[in-house]
């Protein structure tokens, strides 16, 4: 089966400025894709045009069957799209709002009414219905911008920074959604939030400057982080000469000493490719060191992301 | 048309969601009604037609008008509405149509709630109600062209002060390229030509004729071609901005 967002060499340019830079990239129904990159790197521009708000310099995206640029009016219907800060007519309410979005995607009677029932219902938004968008609080704003996307029930949602704002409550509900709602759709969320990542997404690209500059699982991101396999080490007692005696195991690479919120211990860093927990373990057992805590590291999205966005020096 | 029936419903509903509306209309009221009363000498003329109210509506439209378009393009840019109105499966043309109807809508509303002029005038005399039928329609046609200049400037910014601006100074030049000032201002220079297409480019000299009793198709189709023509731009202009 063809993929569902299928996003062909996609390039934008602002006069002289290279916005998004022949970005390529397709969603399968049931995958949840983080869009990650640093604010300016090209996310809500490359969104823009997915959704058919700009037309690209060159390039296309393919939505359900439908090209943005040669058939925009199919492809929109196919697309529920959260716009960064979840803008909507502030002098509406909830449910004028929801009724104008029923009626320009062609639902009317009972079956608008049914329709908006129930993504009030997944939003949660039923105790505000009767009121004026602009006295909503953030998070409810933002849940109406998500009511507005779910309305049609599209295959395809596409949702510019979803939890920016929200609280640690609200952030969890709408990722709880956004699950519940992957199997049957193919969703793109752009996000700054790398615990977000991990949170929802089956998959993350990275972009920088433009550039699409890595795709992949959560983990295979992960594991391009010097923290992947790494050991964190936390000696509780006196051992002055445990730095020394680590670098000396065949599997490792570096030994830091940090200081953080976690408190104070060692990180461990592994040669490319080693697993060197067993390694750690029998010397700490053989050395005898009071050990307050020991963990292996799965690898930092933050590292990877900072490595890969960090403009070339 | 489904669609732009559903943005002309939601636009004009816009309008009267807050008070504002209500302001708009008793002001354009009282100052229509000023302006035939005290500029106009309704009841000094001594004569029973409304030449006196209809005469003011080119100047009374140079205030009102740009006040009703002015949020038309400008507030959905401000406030990033535009990015999910444009996102949902509607063209850039019923968007147009659907706004500009809905204000235009609004216009023909305050227009006819100046009907106790024409019923002052029934009563006082005897006016010929086919001259006071086609004022009406040359009004609303002459509103309507306004409207459309508005809409299109409207899109080029995302202050509404400057749309308003921008668009009171942009009718006014429309209003007064037929007047004498501009006129003899261009007498000992320019080319019989220009001072023609000059001249036939002013919604005063068009209303004008309109108000002989006549809807002369010329002028009918002078105001329609404005329309077309603003709305259009308005398309492109929206099209071109929308990014920034």
């Amino acid at each position: 089966m063809d993929a569902m967002i299928d996003v062909r060499h996609l390039t934008r340019r602002f006069g002289p400025v290279t916005a998004v830079n022949d970005v390529s990239f397709s969603v399968d129904r049931g995958e949840v894709l983080g869009f990650l990159g640093p604010n300016g790197a090209g996310k809500s521009t490359t969104m823009k045009v997915i959704t058919g708000f700009l037309a690209p310099t060159g390039g296309t995206a393919v939505i359900c069957g439908a090209d943005i640029v040669e058939n925009p009016i199919a492809a929109k219907r196919h697309i529920g799209y959260l716009p960064e800060g979840a803008p909507a007519y502030p002098d509406m309410t909830t449910l004028g709002f929801l009724r104008f979005i029923a009626r320009i995607r062609g639902f009317s009677g009972a079956d608008a009414e049914r329709r908006i029932d129930l993504a009030v219902n997944r939003t949660a938004l039923g105790g505000v219905l009767a009121q004026s968008i602009d006295t909503l609080s953030k998070g409810f704003k933002r849940r109406v911008g998500l009511a507005q996307a779910l309305l049609h029930d599209p295959d395809v949602l596409i949702l510019d920074e979803p939890t920016d704002g929200l609280d640690p409550n609200q952030k969890h509900e709408v990722r709880t959604l956004i699950t519940e709602l992957a199997p049957s759709k193919a969703i793109i969320i752009s996000t700054h939030i790398l615990e977000e990542v991990d949170a929802v997404c089956t998959r993350a690209i990275i972009v920088a400057q433009g550039r699409l500059l890595a795709d992949g699982t959560p983990s295979q991101l992960e594991a391009r982080s010097r923290h992947h396999n790494a050991v964190r080490l936390a000696i509780s007692g006196e051992a002055p000469d445990a730095a020394t005696a680590l670098l000396r195991l065949p599997g490792v690479q570096s030994v830091e000493p940090v200081d953080d919120a976690e408190g104070a211990g060692l990180m461990i860093f592994p040669r490319e490719g080693h697993a060197i927990v067993s390694e750690v373990t029998d010397l700490v057992r053989t050395a005898g060191w009071p050990i307050a805590g020991m963990r292996v590291e799965r690898g930092r999205l933050d590292d990877v992301f900072r490595a890969i966005t960090a403009p070339a020096a | 048309m489904h669609n732009t029936w559903v943005i002309f419903r939601r636009e004009l509903a816009s309008y009267f969601a807050t008070p504002l509306a209500y302001v708009f209309i008793v002001i354009f009221l009282v100052l229509a009604g000023a302006l035939t009363f005290f500029l106009g000498n309704f009841f000094d003329r001594g004569q029973d037609d409304l030449v006196s109210f209809f005469s003011f509506h080119p100047w009374l439209y140079l205030v009102f008008i740009p006040a009703l378009s002015m949020r038309l393009w400008a507030e959905e840019r401000k406030s990033g509405t535009i990015e999910l109105f444009l996102t949902l499966p509607v063209s850039l043309s019923a968007a147009v149509l659907g706004k500009f109807f809905a204000a235009w809508a609004f216009a023909g509303i305050a227009l006819i709630l100046t009907f106790p002029f024409w019923i002052t005038a029934n009563i006082l005399g005897s006016p010929d109600n086919g001259v006071i039928l086609a004022s009406y329609i040359g009004s609303f046609l002459m509103a309507g062209g306004y409207l459309a200049i508005g809409s299109a400037l409207s899109a080029l910014t995302k202050n509404q002060v400057i749309a308003f601006v921008l668009t009171a100074a942009v009718c006014f030049l429309f209003t007064v390229s037929g007047s004498t000032v501009v006129l003899g201002f261009l007498q000992n220079w320019a080319p019989a030509g220009v001072q023609d297409s000059v001249a036939s480019f002013s919604f005063y000299s068009h209303f004008n004729a309109i108000l002989r009793g006549v809807i002369d198709l010329r002028d009918a189709v002078f105001f329609v071609s404005v329309m077309a023509l603003f709305l259009y731009a308005n398309a492109v202009i929206v099209d071109l901005t929308k990014a920034d």
